[in-house]
């Protein structure tokens, strides 16, 4: 993974020095709340319903089990001993206090973490599909890229005051898209153009929230060099022109949209001929530079002889369940990765407590090369794993509540933290996980319905990405009572769709009941090994309407 | 009153006086006075400006963008881009394209909610001048331009790209 240096660490250390003193400025009065408000922000630092809220940049998803254990330790210290992880695949705490925060981030900093832009109306953490460099499925690890765009956008001096945040991901290829590429500011692929070279698809304009786009494809092919000079001509053109009169208006989708993708093209593209062979172009040096933190781990050449892992798979039941919903194929022979279910019953979707981080961070060192991923599904993945061994760490994230085999089932369900925390929010989507959660409490039942994207946001800034779940589920206000309205046929995969609202909302009660209808129709309507969204793409909303509402 | 801006990040006493900027005011009756017009006023009274023994500088910012002068940038000693709120960050982009892409050597002047946590970044983009909204202490604001030793991208000052 990528390590530090000096100019990475320095920029890491003066920048808590610098938010120390923003801090103490603020409170010593100096400083007004607007102008820390939008300082704070672009460290992360929200003012939420109970307290601030901190969220931790983790840069495309990857920690060392360094990483994880500091984030454990100051969860323990500073919050109330646990964590919760988001779909951007950051680090939320919920508890800390203001006057604390320059001593976490000192803290991050020594191991080579931030908080730098993971708020505020700038380029926030630039995210990446969780299987990056172990899928078969990738043309190339998308990392190195991830890396190149952070370092290039931290503390961008042109475009830290956007009209409004601007979110980058990136997928090593368009099949299999893990990274919800198409509903992101900018998102890119990794594609291989007619004479085989390797480069950028360059979309923009996706996004969630009150009005939700998919994106739109600026450039088809954009050689490796030019990556930063196009990109900084598309923020150079959305700081220009996006709206500034109206925060519901002003995400880069809607100035995409306003002018049509045509015209938006033409703009970034003469704004680029001005930029593209400027100091931003990127040479291959600088590449393989980036490239060489990201090469291989030294696996083991023998991993596919063991034996034992076919046997415990016979003798095991749970466990074979486990390995067929929880792990997914490595592209080399005898490994396979991971996934640490954090959606268990009961326990809000996401979170981690401090002991639970320890842990899998001496099994990442024991298992994995020492390394963890977090996915936007709110899930953990340890990537690189010997199957010899998946026995032995199915058995450990047992005893640690972390080996529950309902991954891409309708339990591992995307939630934000709702009413309980979030100042936004109109709906508690917590409780309404875990009324979910009862319902639907027999996982061969669960195995039976196969894999199906259920997203809940508790308001309509969407940040459980409700518009893309194959089932969403929002949570409005009527009159001071809870509400929930439900969508059908969203994806955000490559084959990106929105949600469509079926009905009028329904009482918090009826909300399991409700998503048990819908489910019973899929069931009934089903053709072979058809998938809920395939179902629907085929049969439309009608026989769902119908049901909910008999 | 004296008037002390932030120029090549030192306080010095500021002569010039605006005629636009925050607030519109009549283009004074000494021609030897330095100004800085609003961009109606230089688009109204362009004769008479160019006509004038005291240095010209405009006004941009708040819905006068740079396409607006880029052509006429020879007239002007100065250009003001004004903040409305430090929330807006178009005249970054107008700073940095007045100096990399237009090739403007002249003063470039922050004016309006202009604050010290943003001095880094706006210096960064070629803005060589600060007029401080009132309050602001000049002395603890020259601090900023330190706030970071180190920079990840180019920009208009000639930073290296990112490393590697």
């Amino acid at each position: 993974m990528y390590q530090y240096n000096e100019i990475d660490q320095k920029i890491v250390d003066e920048r808590v020095e610098q938010f120390r003193d923003q801090t103490r400025r603020f409170l010593a009065g100096e400083l007004g709340e607007a102008e820390f408000r939008a300082l704070r922000l672009m460290n992360g630092l929200y003012i939420q319903r109970h307290a601030p809220m901190l969220r931790i940049a983790i840069p495309y998803g990857l920690l060392s089990s360094e990483q994880l254990r500091m984030l454990g330790f100051i969860t323990r210290k500073y919050d109330k001993s646990y964590g919760h992880f988001s779909t951007r695949q950051n680090l939320q705490l919920n508890w800390p206090k203001l006057e604390d925060v320059p001593d976490i981030l000192a803290h991050l900093a020594k191991v080579e973490m931030h908080a730098i832009q993971t708020s505020g109306n700038c380029i926030r953490n630039t995210t990446s599909d969780h299987l990056a460099g172990v899928n078969p499925d990738e043309l190339e690890d998308p990392r190195p890229y991830c890396e190149i765009i952070r370092q290039w956008s931290s503390f961008h001096p042109e475009f830290s005051y956007l009209p409004r945040k601007f979110k980058i991901a990136v997928s090593g290829a368009e099949k299999n898209d893990r990274a919800a590429t198409l509903v992101h500011d900018i998102g890119i692929y990794l594609v291989k153009n007619p004479q085989g070279e390797i480069g950028f698809k360059i979309l923009a304009g996706g996004g969630l929230g009150r009005t939700p786009y998919i994106a739109q494809t600026v450039r088809e092919f954009l050689p490796k060099k030019h990556l930063l000079s196009y990109l900084e001509a598309i923020l150079r053109v959305y700081n220009q022109h996006g709206r500034r009169d109206n925060i519901y208006k002003a995400r880069i989708k809607i100035l995409v949209n306003a002018l049509g993708i045509e015209k938006f093209r033409e703009m970034v593209d003469a704004e680029w001929e001005h930029i593209r062979d400027s100091a931003l172009q990127l040479d291959e040096n600088q590449l393989q530079h980036f490239r060489e933190f990201f090469t291989p781990h030294a696996y083991d050449k023998n991993a596919a002889d063991d034996s034992s892992f076919s046997t415990q798979i016979q003798a095991d039941k749970n466990f074979a369940a486990w390995t067929k919903h929880n792990t997914v194929e490595h592209k080399i022979a005898g490994y396979r990765s991971v996934y640490i279910s954090l959606k268990a019953p009961g326990i809000a979707p996401g979170d981690m407590t401090d002991e639970q981080m320890e842990a899998v961070a001496d099994l990442a060192d024991q298992y994995s090369f020492s390394q963890i991923r977090v996915t936007h599904d709110q899930n953990l993945i340890l990537a690189d794993v010997k199957q010899g061994d998946l026995h032995a760490l199915y058995q450990a994230l047992g005893k640690l509540g972390l080996a529950t085999a309902n991954i891409g089932t309708l339990n591992d369900m995307i939630c934000c933290p709702g009413l309980d925390f979030c100042s936004l929010a109109n709906a508690g989507s917590i409780g309404i996980a875990k009324q979910i959660n009862e319902k639907f409490d027999n996982l061969d039942y669960l195995y039976d319905l196969g894999e199906i994207k259920l997203k809940m946001s508790g308001c309509i800034n969407a940040c459980g990405h409700h518009h893309v779940g194959h089932i969403g589920i929002l949570g409005v206000d009527k009159k001071g009572e809870e509400f929930y309205q439900f969508q059908l046929g969203g994806s955000a995969a490559e084959d990106a769709s929105l949600a469509k609202i079926i009905g009028p909302a329904v009482a918090k009660e009826d909300v399991a009941n409700t998503l048990e209808k819908i489910i019973d129709v899929y069931t009934d309507k089903r053709e072979g090994d058809e998938r809920f969204i395939d179902t629907y793409r085929r049969i439309g909303m009608q026989p769902f309407k119908e049901a909910v509402y008999a | 009153m004296t008037k002390h801006i932030i120029k090549d990040r030192q306080i010095i006493e500021d002569h010039w006086l605006y005629t636009g900027g925050e607030e519109e005011q009549a283009i004074p009756s000494d021609e030897d006075l330095d100004i800085i017009v609003s961009f109606d006023q230089w688009q109204n009274e362009r004769e008479k400006l160019l006509n004038r023994n005291g240095k010209l500088g405009v006004c941009i910012g708040n819905g006068v963008s740079i396409d607006d002068i880029k052509d006429e940038l020879g007239n002007f000693d100065l250009i003001a881009i004004l903040f409305t709120a430090f929330k807006d960050g178009r005249g970054y982009s107008y700073a940095r394209l007045l100096r990399e892409r237009h090739g403007f050597k002249k003063e470039i002047r922050a004016i309006g909610n202009v604050l010290r946590d943003q001095l880094f970044y706006m210096e960064r983009c070629g803005f060589d001048a600060f007029d401080l909204e009132h309050g602001n202490n000049m002395e603890n604001a020259l601090a900023a331009f330190k706030d970071f030793s180190v920079r990840y991208q180019p920009a208009a000052d000639d930073a290296a790209t990112i490393s590697g």
